[in-house]
């Protein structure tokens, strides 16, 4: 059953439950529970955060890659350029995530604007 | 904020809306941007404004909301869209173990650690890290209820309005805000990574979402997440047996 596969007004509701809610506190509960028992340097933990990064960066080069609505229809190039160049900036200026933003923000508006 | 002996005599309130006010930063700022990003990401998915707002309070981990519209978007089953959200929010895990020490006084009861642990995501934790050493103890659990339920009250405000507006908006607008999420992502995620191999386990992660996007559609999240993570964490072993030699 998919999200939008039932007429009924609570399934959406319990879909976001099920597959937001649990999915996201069980760690949560997991992390306090565990709270000082664990080793933060054991492997498995790095294991788990290196397989954590890599999905959340997935999703990332899916934004850029593939994206929705109005991003859609800027083109690939235009948007590798500015996040590449806005990472840049966030690199160069000490890792200020306002510089990386602005930049990417910039970039992609002002090519919009010459129509790249 | 630096404490003085006065600081610990004032009442809770004093404190909860010492929390209220932390949330108004610089990166609740960004995190509010990438809300307005979201909200538009959602409309486009056809998620409804109530299920958009409703998502924010209950999910309250922007990764994950994000991963979990992608499954609602690409219509893929209820299981492989817990199993895809489930292994985004992981590292919510290590991240409330390191806070759970930080926040906990003699007598604070379990169930407030839990109750507040579902605030922990990005923001709120790197805020509350940097400010918690500087709260008396047995304030640092209500400074941080303040400060949690500020931004997520917060930014389900921001989500219910910029959903509101998003048709309205002109068209290199609406580019530009569904352009935050992934800046912000990008930028956060960096920088919070723990180890070289969080380094590595990035650069892997985007190149392969889009490549797994295109050989493997309905699983692409969770064969980048796997694949990529694997080879990051081989690289972390080989690279501490190179230096053992």
């Amino acid at each position: 059953m998919s999200y939008f596969s039932s007429g009924t007004w609570w399934w959406p509701y319990l879909f976001i439950l099920a597959a937001g809610f649990a999915a996201t506190d069980v760690w949560r509960f997991l992390g306090v529970y565990l709270g000082g028992k664990l080793s933060e340097d054991s492997d498995l933990l790095v294991l788990v955060r290196t397989m954590a990064t890599a999905l959340v960066a997935a999703v990332i080069g899916n934004l850029i890659v593939f994206p929705g609505g109005a991003l859609a229809h800027t083109s690939l190039v235009l948007r590798i350029a500015a996040a590449a160049l806005g990472f840049a900036a966030y690199l160069v200026s000490g890792k200020r995530m306002v510089a990386g933003i602005v930049v990417a923000e910039l970039l992609l508006v002002a090519g919009l604007y010459l129509r790249l | 904020m630096s404490t003085s002996i006065s600081d610990t005599t004032l009442p809770r309130s004093i404190w909860f809306l010492r929390g209220v006010r932390a949330a108004f930063s610089l990166p609740g700022l960004i995190l509010v941007s990438s809300f307005v990003g979201f909200a538009a990401l959602a409309k486009d998915a056809g998620v409804t404004v109530a299920q958009a707002a409703f998502m924010t309070g209950i999910v309250w981990a922007l990764p994950s909301m994000v991963v979990l519209v992608g499954a609602i978007v690409s219509g893929v089953a209820l299981p492989a869209a817990m199993f895809a959200v489930t292994l985004s929010a992981i590292r919510l895990m290590p991240m409330v173990m390191a806070l759970v020490p930080e926040m906990r006084a003699d007598r604070t009861r379990p169930w407030v650690l839990y109750l507040l642990s579902h605030f922990v995501a990005v923001t709120s934790w790197v805020l509350a890290m940097e400010r918690l050493k500087h709260i008396p103890r047995d304030k640092r659990t209500i400074f941080y209820a303040g400060l949690g339920g500020m931004l997520v009250t917060a930014n389900i405000i921001v989500v219910v309005t910029f959903y509101a507006v998003a048709d309205a908006l002109p068209f290199a607008i609406s580019a530009a805000l569904l352009m935050l999420t992934p800046m912000y992502f990008l930028t956060s995620l960096w920088g919070s990574a723990r180890e070289r191999a969080g380094h590595m386990a990035m650069a892997f992660g985007v190149g392969l979402g889009p490549l797994f996007h295109v050989l493997l559609p309905q699983f692409d999240l969770l064969a980048a997440g796997l694949v990529g993570g694997t080879a990051a964490y081989g690289w972390h072993l080989w690279r501490r047996r190179v230096h053992a030699a």
